[in-house]
C-alpha cells in the first residue's frame, strides 16, 4: 500500500513550504505522487527517487573516465587533500541542512581553510548591507496576518518564489487582513515588466543600475525635503515619487522584499543599504519591514550555523585553526579563485562549475576539486572526486532555515538506500583530519 | 634613523600575509630575530627569512625604523599593518591591507595597491605612486567608525568605497574613481582629482567631498546654494557647493543644522 | 562507579548553611554524597574557596536575535585590526567574539568562569528548534530556556475571558512543544503593541485591537503560573524599560504580585521574579535630571519576600542590546544612531538588537553603572537578588567577575568613579559614593548559585553542595581566611577557577579547559489532562494565521539535545 506523508517540507526555494504532501511506494523507496507544492518542488522530489540518482562516489582516473569508489575511499582522499592544501575552500550549502553546515564547519576547522556559501554569489550584498546598518525586519506571518503595503524591489517572485505571493504576501487572508488581496497595495520597481509586476498595482520602471537614487529620493520625501526632489530620479518622474511615498507613509503596515536586482547591480551591497535606511525612516511615520528574497530552501542555513559557531555568516577564513577571519573582497571564494589564491576546492550541494564565472572555474581546476552533491551537474563532470549524498527533505530530514530565518524541521520520506547524508559523511572526514593533526603535530 | 632592506628571493605559491612587516615589529631586533618573524601562506606559518634576504640595522623604536622592501611584492599583504611611527617603502605592486589600522608613520608604494588600503585609518601618511582598487580608507565590515584620521594619497586611480563610514582624515585620489565616495560618512575629507561616475556623499552625515572632473550621476539628495573659493591641496580653486544629503538625519551645532559638502570645481 | 573527594577547602554553600567552614566534599557518580571510599580522587582544596557551580538565572546566549546579534556585528570579532577578547583554543572548538560569544565560546568561558547551567532568558516559541540547536554547540554547561508568552495571543485571549485553566493548558501545551523551562513575560502587550509601531509604556495602556493591558496580562499569567505550579515564577522584563522616571511602572509592576501566593513543590517562594531590575530603577524626568532610584525599588523588594530580582549591573563596556522589547531597541536607536535590527515574530513576540557603548565619560553610563551596584548593596536578603548583566545588555557575562569585585570593595568601586570625567555628577545623582557596604563571599554565592537556583526552583540539583545535588563545583583561588587587599585579585580569581567540575568530571582545571561532557537541556514537563477547547483553538490558529504546519511547530525529539525534564503534576 502506498502511503501519504503529510506536511513535508519543500527543499527548493526560500519559501520553504511545509504544507507538502508526498505518497510514496510501500517499500519506502520511490516518491509516486507530490501535492501542494509548485512545478519546481514537485521534480526535486521525482529527481530524488529516480532510477538515474548516483549511489556511489566516483574518482576520476588517468584516462579521464569516473570508476566508482566507497564512500571509505571517498572520505580518505578527501581528508588526505585537505590536509595536505595550503588553503582549501568549501564552498556551496544551497541544498543541505543545517546539520550538514555544522559538520562542515567542523570539517573547515580542523582542515585550516577556508568556508563559503552560496550567498557569496547571492545576497553576499545583504549580508555587507545588515552588517553596515542592521536589518528591521519579520517573520512571513508578520506580512501574511499584518501588511497592507508590499513592495518587491528588484525581485520577481512569479518566477523565483512561485508560492511566496500566494501564501505570504499578497493573497492570503490573514488576521487583520481578511479581504486578501483586495486591500493590499502591491508596488513593483523593477527595469523591466515582470510577470510580478503583471499584478502590481504601480510599477516603477526604475533605470537599470539606478536603485540607490531612487533610494535617497524616497528618504528626502520622508525627512520631509519633497520640495527639493528634481523632476525625475532615476527615470522616475518626481510626482509620482511623491505619490508612491505618500502610500507608503501611509500604510498601516508595509514590507519591502528584495532581490538580485539590488544585490547585483552597481553599488551592491549599498543598494539594500540605503533600503535599510529608507525602512527605519519609514519608521518613524508608519510601521515598515524589509527581507531578503533568500533563494533556496537553506541558504539562511550556513549564515545561522556559521555566525553561532563563528561569529560570521560566510567568507570564512579558518586557516589559522584557533581564530575565523572574514573580509568579504579578500576571503570571498569568486575572489580568492580569480586571485588564484586557493589550492583545492570543494563544492558540495550547489554547482559552483555552473554559477561562477568561467575564470574563476579555470583556476580553480588548476587543483584538485571534490563535489559532494547528490546529482550530475557541471560540477561534477569536471571533478577529480564525486560523492553523492541524501536529498534533504527527500531521504534525509534536518532543520532548515526559511527565508526570514525561521527554522523549517524537514522529515525524510524516502530511504535513503546506502547513501550518505552531509552530516555524516563530513563528520567523518573531519574525524580523520583530527587524526592526521594529531599524527602530524 | 636606520633602514632595515628585505629583498624577495622567492614567490610564495599561494599569497603571502605579511602583518610583520612593520617599523614596530622590527625595532630593537637582530636581523635573525627579524628573519624569525611569522608570515603566513594560508595554514602555512613560514618565517620572513623563508621568502626574503634581511640586509641592514632596524632601529631601537618604531620611529627609528625605515622598512625598504624590494622584488615583486604583488602577492604580498597586510604590510606595515596597525604601525605607530616609522617608514616603509615597497618598490613594487603590493596586495591588500596596506597600512590597515595605520596609527603613525609613512609609507610609500612605488606602485599600485590593491583593496583595504588604509582600512580604519588613525593617523600617519600613505603614498600610492600608482593605482588603488577598492575600499580606500574605509571602515571594516559592520564598523560605523572608519578612518579617522591621517592621509592617504593615490596618484592614479581608484574603484568603488573612497572613505566609506569616514570619521576624519584625508583622502586624495589624483585620478578617476567609480561609485561610492564617503557614503554613511560622520566627517573626513575626500578630493578627487579626476572624475566619479556616481554616488558621492549617499547617506552622508557630515563630511567634504571635493571633485575637480565630472560626476556623471549626482544623487539627488544634494542641492546647489552656491559658489565658494578654497584652498585644496595648496592651491586655490573656485567651486559651486552643494549640501545634502537631504535624505539622511543631521547634527546641529548651537541650533544650526550642519551639512555634508560636496564641491564640484568650476 | 567514579569516586571524588574535594579535601579541605573553604566551603560557601547558602542551601545548607555553610559560611565558609573547612570542609570535605564527596562525590560519587555525578552526585554529592555524604562519603566515599579511600579509593576516591583526591582535589586537594586547601587555601581555596569552594563553592556549587555557578547558576546564570538570565542571560541572552542561545537563540535567534542572539545571533542576529553575532551576524550583524562582525566588528564585535575585529576591531581595530586585533581580535577581540584575545585569540585562545583551549577545547576543541575556536573561541569568538566579544559581547555575543559564539556558542563554544559562552560554554567554555562560563566554565572558565566555574559557572555549570546558564538559563537562556527568553525563546520566541515558533523558533525554538533554533535555541535547541545552539544549544547542541554550547560545551559543557547545562541550558534552558525561557518561552516568551506576554504578547502571545493565545494568552491575550484566554485572560481577556478570565479562562485561566485554558491559558494554563496552552502554557503547559508551548513549554512541551518548545522544551521550555518557564513563563517569561517582555514587555507584556508593548511588543504586539509594536507590530503597529505602537507601545506600552504604563500597565494601564491596552494592547491595540485585543484590549487588554500589561497589568492584566501579568496578573493573569502570575495567576497561570501558581495554578500550574511550576518550579520558576513568572520571569518579568516589565513594561517601560529604560526611561528616566521608570521606577514608577516598577513599583506598580511588581505591586501586581501582591494578592499571590507560590504553590508548588520544588522549595520555591516568590510569585514574580523581576530581571535586570537595574534598568527599571531610574528617577527624574529626562537625562539631564536623571537620578537612581535604586533605594525606592530596593525598600520595596526588601520587604516583599514574594519578589525575587536580578541585577542587570552595567560593566562600562562596548556591547549588544539585545532585547523582546522591540519599541525599546528602536527607540534606542533613534538616540544613538548605531545599526539597528528587529525581529516581529507572528503572533508571538518581537526584538530589537541594537549596539550600545556604556561609555565611563558619559554620565548617564556612570549613572546606570551606579545603579546597578545600588541594587546588591541596598539588598538585605541576597537569597532574592541574583547578580546578572542581562547578558549582553548592561556588559558581556564574561565581566561577573569584574561585578563581583566592584560589590566586594569599595575600593575597587572609588577606582571606577574616579576614572569618570563627570565623576561629580555621577555621585550627585547617585547613592554609591556613600554606601561603605562590601558583600562577603557567603553573600557572593547567594547571588551567582544558591539565590538563583532558589528562584529557578532547582535547589536540589544546582547551586548546592547538599547531598543529592549534581556535582557541580567551582574552587576558586581565594583564600577565605586571607583575602586579598588588591580587589584585582578578586576580579582574577572568579575568572578563572582552579577546578570546574561538572556533574564529578573535572572540566576546567588550573584554568584550561580539559574535558567537555554531554550536558543537559532542561525543561519543564507539565503532566495535565488535555484540553480539547484549547486544542481546538491552537489547530485554527495554526490553519489560519500562522506559516508553519503545526505538525511542524513542536521541536522534534531528535532535536533536542540531553533533554531532562523537571515534571510538574496538574490535576
Amino acid at each position: 500500500m502506498p502511503k501519504v506523508i503529510e506536511n513535508v517540507g519543500c527543499p527548493y526555494c526560500g519559501c520553504s513550504c511545509d504544507d507538502v504532501r508526498v505518497t510514496v511506494s510501500d517499500d519506502g523507496k520511490k516518491v509516486l505522487e507530490v501535492e501542494n507544492v509548485c512545478a519546481i518542488g514537485t521534480e526535486i522530489f521525482k529527481h530524488g527517487s529516480s532510477d538515474h540518482r548516483i549511489r556511489s562516489p566516483r574518482l576520476r582516473q588517468p584516462d579521464g573516465s569516473m570508476k566508482d569508489i566507497t564512500y571509505e575511499e571517498a572520505i580518505e582522499w578527501t581528508a588526505q587533500h585537505l590536509y595536505k592544501a595550503k588553503k582549501p575552500l568549501m564552498y556551496g550549502f544551497g541544498s543541505t541542512n543545517c546539520e550538514g553546515q555544522a559538520a562542515a564547519a567542523r570539517v573547515m576547522e580542523a582542515a585550516g581553510g577556508m568556508l563559503d556559501n552560496c550567498a557569496t554569489i547571492c545576497h553576499g550584498p545583504s549580508f555587507l548591507a545588515i552588517f553596515d546598518n542592521g536589518y528591521p525586519t519579520c517573520t512571513l506571518g508578520e506580512v501574511k496576518n499584518r501588511a497592507d503595503v508590499i513592495v518587491y524591489w528588484g525581485s520577481n517572485p512569479a518566477h523565483a518564489h512561485p508560492r511566496h505571493m500566494s501564501r505570504y504576501s499578497i493573497f492570503p487572508r490573514g488576521f487583520f487582513t481578511g479581504k486578501g488581496q483586495k486591500k493590499r497595495t502591491v508596488i513593483v520597481i523593477d527595469p523591466r515588466y515582470t510577470d510580478t509586476a503583471n499584478v502590481a498595482d504601480y510599477h516603477l520602471q526604475v533605470k537599470q543600475g539606478h536603485d540607490y537614487e531612487l533610494f535617497d529620493a524616497f528618504r528626502m520625501v520622508v525627512n520631509g525635503h519633497g520640495n527639493d526632489l528634481p523632476d525625475e530620479v532615476a527615470g522616475i518622474k518626481k510626482e509620482k515619487i511623491l505619490e508612491v511615498a505618500e502610500i507608503m507613509k501611509n500604510a498601516r503596515f508595509g514590507t519591502t522584499f528584495f532581490g538580485m536586482g539590488l544585490t547585483h547591480s552597481d553599488g551592491r551591497n549599498h543598494n539594500i543599504d540605503i533600503a535599510i535606511s529608507l525602512t527605519r525612516d519609514l519608521n518613524k511615520v508608519s510601521k515598515w519591514t524589509i527581507m531578503a528574497m533568500r533563494g533556496h530552501y537553506n541558504i539562511a542555513g550556513p549564515g545561522v550555523v556559521w555566525s553561532w559557531t563563528f561569529g560570521f555568516p560566510y567568507c570564512l577564513d579558518l586557516t589559522k585553526k584557533d581564530h575565523a577571519h572574514m573580509n568579504p573582497g579578500e576571503t570571498s571564494s569568486v575572489d580568492m579563485a580569480m586571485r588564484d589564491e586557493v589550492d583545492m576546492f570543494i563544492n558540495i550541494g550547489t554547482d559552483a562549475g555552473a554559477h561562477f564565472p568561467i575564470p574563476a572555474v579555470k583556476h580553480l581546476k588548476k587543483h584538485p576539486w571534490v563535489t559532494i552533491d547528490p546529482s550530475i551537474n557541471m560540477a561534477s563532470e569536471i571533478s577529480d572526486l564525486h560523492i553523492p549524498v541524501c536529498i534533504c527533505g527527500v531521504d534525509v530530514g534536518g532543520i532548515v532555515y526559511r527565508m526570514d530565518n525561521v527554522p523549517i524541521q524537514f522529515r525524510k520520506v524516502i530511504d535513503n538506500q546506502g547513501l550518505l547524508d552531509d552530516e555524516t559523511l563530513l563528520n567523518r572526514i573531519a574525524d580523520r583530519l583530527d587524526e592526521l593533526n594529531a599524527q602530524g603535530a | 634613523m636606520e633602514t632595515v632592506t628585505i629583498t624577495l628571493e622567492k614567490q610564495p605559491e599561494l599569497y603571502l600575509e605579511c602583518y610583520s612587516v612593520t617599523p614596530d615589529l622590527f625595532a630593537g631586533k637582530s636581523l635573525a630575530e627579524i628573519a624569525s618573524l611569522p608570515a603566513h601562506e594560508g595554514k602555512i606559518a613560514w618565517k620572513l627569512g623563508d621568502f626574503f634576504k634581511i640586509e641592514g640595522k632596524a632601529g631601537q623604536t618604531a620611529a627609528d625604523t625605515k622598512i625598504v622592501v624590494n622584488g615583486n611584492v604583488k602577492r604580498m599583504k597586510r604590510f606595515g599593518q596597525q604601525m605607530t611611527a616609522g617608514e616603509i617603502v615597497i618598490n613594487s605592486d603590493a596586495d591588500m591591507y596596506i597600512g590597515g589600522w595605520m596609527r603613525g608613520g609613512k609609507i610609500t608604494v612605488k606602485g599600485n595597491a590593491d583593496s583595504f588600503l588604509g582600512i580604519a585609518m588613525e593617523g600617519g601618511e600613505i603614498l600610492i605612486e600608482g593605482d588603488a582598487q577598492n575600499h580606500v580608507g574605509s571602515a571594516y565590515r559592520g564598523d560605523w567608525r572608519g578612518m579617522s584620521g591621517g592621509l592617504i594619497r593615490v596618484k592614479g586611480k581608484a574603484g568603488n568605497d573612497i572613505g566609506t563610514a569616514m570619521t576624519g582624515g584625508t583622502i586624495i585620489i589624483e585620478g578617476d574613481v567609480f561609485i561610492h565616495v564617503l557614503t554613511h560618512a560622520e566627517g573626513g575629507t575626500v578630493i578627487v582629482k579626476g572624475d566619479v561616475e556616481g554616488r558621492v556623499g549617499g547617506q552622508m552625515v557630515k563630511g567634504d567631498a571635493y571633485i575637480f572632473g565630472n560626476l556623471l550621476y549626482p544623487l539627488p539628495g544634494f542641492k546647489k546654494i552656491g559658489t565658494v573659493e578654497k584652498e585644496v591641496d595648496g592651491a586655490k580653486y573656485t567651486f559651486d557647493q552643494y549640501i545634502g544629503d537631504l535624505g539622511e538625519r543631521k547634527g546641529k551645532k548651537k541650533g544650526e543644522i550642519i551639512y555634508g559638502n560636496i564641491y564640484m570645481k568650476k | 562507579m567514579s569516586e571524588m573527594i574535594i579535601k579541605n577547602g573553604y566551603v560557601f554553600d547558602p542551601i545548607s548553611g555553610i559560611k565558609g567552614d573547612k570542609k570535605d566534599i564527596s562525590i560519587k557518580d555525578g552526585k554529592i554524597v555524604d562519603k566515599v571510599s579511600n579509593k576516591a580522587e583526591v582535589i586537594d582544596a586547601s587555601g581555596k574557596t569552594v563553592m556549587a557551580g555557578g547558576v546564570d538565572i538570565h542571560t541572552h546566549i542561545v537563540g535567534p536575535k542572539v545571533n542576529l546579534g553575532r551576524e550583524m556585528r562582525p566588528e564585535d570579532k575585529l576591531f581595530r585590526g586585533d581580535f577581540r577578547g584575545g585569540i585562545l583554543k583551549q577545547g576543541k572548538r575556536m573561541e569568538m567574539g566579544f559581547s555575543i560569544p559564539s556558542t563554544w565560546k559562552t560554554g567554555y568561558s562560563y566554565a572558565r568562569m566555574g559557572y555549570t547551567y546558564a538559563n537562556e532568558a527568553a525563546m520566541p516559541p515558533l523558533l525554538a528548534p533554533h535555541v535547541h540547536e545552539e544549544i547542541r554547540d554550547t560545551p559543557i554547561i547545562d541550558v534552558s530556556a525561557m518561552p516568551v508568552f506576554g504578547n502571545n495571543w493565545f494568552c491575550f485571549e484566554y485572560i481577556k475571558n478570565k479562562e485561566i485553566e485554558n491559558n494554563a493548558a496552552y502554557v503547559s501545551w508551548l513549554l512541551n512543544a518548545t522544551k521550555g523551562i518557564a513563563i517569561k513575560i517582555v514587555n507584556p502587550g508593548g511588543t504586539e503593541a509594536w507590530a503597529w509601531g505602537d507601545n506600552c509604556v504604563t500597565i494601564n495602556d491596552p494592547v491595540p485591537y485585543f484590549d487588554i493591558t500589561p497589568a492584566e496580562i501579568i496578573k493573569g499569567l502570575i495567576e497561570t503560573n501558581e495554578y500550574l505550579g511550576l518550579p520558576h515564577s513568572i520571569h518579568l522584563h516589565g513594561n517601560n524599560l529604560g526611561n528616566p522616571g521608570c521606577y514608577e511602572t516598577t513599583l506598580a509592576t511588581l505591586k501586581l504580585a501582591e494578592g499571590f501566593n507560590p504553590k508548588n513543590k520544588f522549595g520555591r517562594e516568590q510569585v514574580l521574579h523581576n530581571t535586570h531590575i537595574q534598568f527599571h530603577s531610574y528617577k527624574g524626568d529626562s537625562w539631564a535630571n536623571f537620578e537612581s532610584g535604586a533605594k525606592e525599588i530596593m525598600d520595596y523588594v526588601n520587604s516583599n519576600k514574594k519578589i525575587t530580582v536580578d541585577t542587570g549591573c552595567v560593566t562600562l563596556d562596548e556591547t549588544t542590546t539585545m532585547t523582546a522589547d522591540g519599541p525599546f531597541e528602536y527607540h534606542l536607536n533613534q538616540l544613538n544612531h548605531i545599526k539597528w535590527a528587529n525581529v516581529d515574530v507572528e503572533l508571538e513576540t518581537g526584538s530589537g538588537i541594537v549596539p550600545y557603548i556604556y561609555d565611563k565619560n558619559i554620565k548617564v553610563c556612570g549613572i546606570q553603572w551606579a545603579i546597578g551596584l545600588e541594587i546588591a548593596l541596598y539588598a538585605n536578603d541576597l537569597m532574592r537578588v541574583h547578580l546578572t548583566t542581562d547578558h549582553p545588555n548592561a556588559g558581556p557575562f564574561t565581566r561577573y567577575p569584574r561585578v563581583i569585585k566592584w560589590l566586594m570593595s569599595q575600593k575597587a568601586r572609588d577606582a571606577t568613579l574616579n576614572t569618570m570625567k563627570w565623576k561629580d555628577k555621577v555621585i550627585a545623582a547617585t547613592n554609591l559614593a556613600s554606601m561603605d557596604r562590601e558583600l562577603d563571599l557567603y553573600e557572593i554565592a547567594m547571588m551567582t548559585r544558591a539565590g538563583p537556583a532558589k528562584a529557578l526552583g532547582l535547589s536540589s540539583m544546582y547551586g548546592s553542595l547538599a547531598k543529592g545535588a549534581d556535582a557541580n563545583i567551582a574552587i576558586y583561588d581565594l583564600d577565605s581566611a586571607k583575602m586579598p587587599s588588591d580587589p584585582e585579585m578578586i576580579e582574577s580569581a572568579f575568572s578563572n577557577t582552579i577546578y570546574t567540575i561538572k556533574e564529578g568530571v573535572v572540566v576546567v582545571k588550573d584554568k584550561k579547559i580539559v574535558a567537555e561532557p554531554h550536558n543537559y537541556t532542561l525543561w519543564t514537563k507539565v503532566n495535565m489532562p488535555e484540553n480539547a477547547q484549547v486544542m481546538h483553538d491552537i489547530k485554527e490558529k495554526f490553519t489560519r494565521n500562522y506559516t508553519v504546519n503545526l505538525e511542524n511547530y513542536a521541536v522534534f525529539d531528535e532535536h533536542i539535545h540531553n533533554p531532562r525534564a523537571i515534571e510538574v503534576e496538574v490535576a
